[in-house]
């Protein structure tokens, strides 16, 4: 009798959970992914520290590591960072300045971009806010991919060194879909060559594409913006984006559109925790 | 005798101009065609390649194709440039393919 009413309650128990609403078991939980994305690269990689994925393809190759701490004896990223110092300070026409526009004025707050903006109900990343704060003082926007964003950025990340990333989710289902949003987008195979970023950041990290070897997707953004030997410059998380599309022959979408923006926001709220490491330097 | 010759050989050569004449006309006819042809094709291809945009899927291999096919045309080298605009049309085909079947499947590649 006791092993009929178990039955019965394990059926019963089966019956109530496959009722639940479809949307119920696709409800996203933004906690969970964090955490199965992380158990995936730490499992997969289990010989590299958790903070030492924000290091790229150095993390998971001894011979690139050993060539890049060499190489940043003498960082290549250093003219770009003075610069980018100096352009923050430098005031506007109106004689404000980038501090004037950001919480701290703008030092050690990097880890707290992109953010989610209840009013407009979109992602602002740091190089919107940026550009924003040059509008709102009767400047002309500078380029996303150019070197001027990419110098400022440089400077902002370099006061957060250190930093976990801290981005939020807040109770609002906008913020939910935009992470959402930012999660087709990374899965999403494009282009000619039928890639998606996950097909190279998730599939293959630590394989070599030609010369490279691919960075893992966790930490990815922790060590933006990056001086690339292959540019020859500093370039942003907009520059990045739009060649990864590039190079898998898909046109690139507009700089800061809203599908880079939500991209941004969800592999950098994947990385939470893991402390911001740049600029960086890549081959 | 010799009359009769150059009066063979004269008709020989009127129905070679003809002949050629003929053959010329011809080619114009199908070069004509074939710029109609170029437009119809590049059109097609172009409307492809929107609807791959309205999908946020676009290649720029398709961008290239078309690309080379307006210059071809500039250059009155229609064969060439229906080529290009037909390849155009296929790689924009295969984006919208690509991003419609990416709705779903996805998902496949997703951490869980």
């Amino acid at each position: 009798m006791a092993a009929l009413a178990a039955i019965l309650a394990a059926f019963a128990s089966l019956t109530l959970w496959s009722a639940q609403p479809a949307g119920a078991a696709d409800r996203p939980d933004p906690v969970a992914e964090a955490a199965a994305f992380r158990n995936y690269f730490v499992k997969k990689f289990p010989e590299v520290k958790l903070e030492e994925f924000v290091n790229g393809p150095y993390a998971l190759n001894g011979d690139m590591r050993r060539q890049w701490q060499e190489i940043d004896q003498f960082s290549p990223y250093e003219f770009s960072l003075e610069k980018g110092k100096e352009l923050f300070a430098t005031p506007f026409a109106n004689g404000k300045t980038y501090a004037d526009c950001f919480p701290n004025r703008g030092v050690g707050i990097r880890q707290n971009y992109p953010y989610f903006d209840a009013s407009e109900g979109k992602v602002v990343t740091l190089e919107l806010a940026l550009n924003r704060c040059r509008v709102a003082n009767g400047e002309r926007p500078l380029s996303h991919v150019g070197d001027a964003m990419a110098a400022l950025t440089a400077h902002m990340a370099f006061t957060s060194r250190g930093k976990p990333f801290d981005i939020k989710i807040p109770d609002d289902p906008r913020a939910l879909e935009a992470f959402e949003n930012g999660k087709r987008y990374f899965y999403t195979r494009r282009g000619q060559l039928n890639f998606s970023c996950a097909t190279c950041h998730v599939q293959y990290p630590g394989e070599h594409m030609r010369a490279e070897v691919l960075a893992p997707a966790l930490g990815i953004l922790n060590a933006m913006p990056i001086y690339r030997s292959e540019w020859g410059g500093m370039g942003t998380i907009s520059r990045r984006f739009t060649t990864c599309n590039s190079q898998i022959r898909s046109l690139p979408l507009e700089p800061q559109s809203e599908e880079y923006r939500d991209l941004e926001y969800y592999l950098s709220y994947l990385s939470n925790g893991l402390p911001i490491s740049g600029p960086g330097a890549r081959p | 005798m010799n009359n009769t010759v150059s009066s063979k050989a004269r008709w020989r050569v009127l129905w070679l101009a003809l002949i050629l004449w003929l053959l010329g006309s011809t080619a114009s006819v199908v070069a004509a065609g074939s710029e109609s042809e170029f437009k119809s094709a590049y059109a097609t291809a172009e409307a492809a390649e929107k609807e791959a945009g309205r999908l946020r899927n676009q290649w720029t291999v398709t961008e290239a194709a078309l690309t080379k096919a307006k210059k071809a045309a500039e250059k009155n080298d229609f064969d060439s440039a229906i080529e290009f605009s037909m390849e155009a049309e296929r790689l924009a085909k295969a984006s919208i393919f690509q991003a419609t079947s990416e709705k779903e499947a996805w998902k496949n590649l997703e951490i869980r």
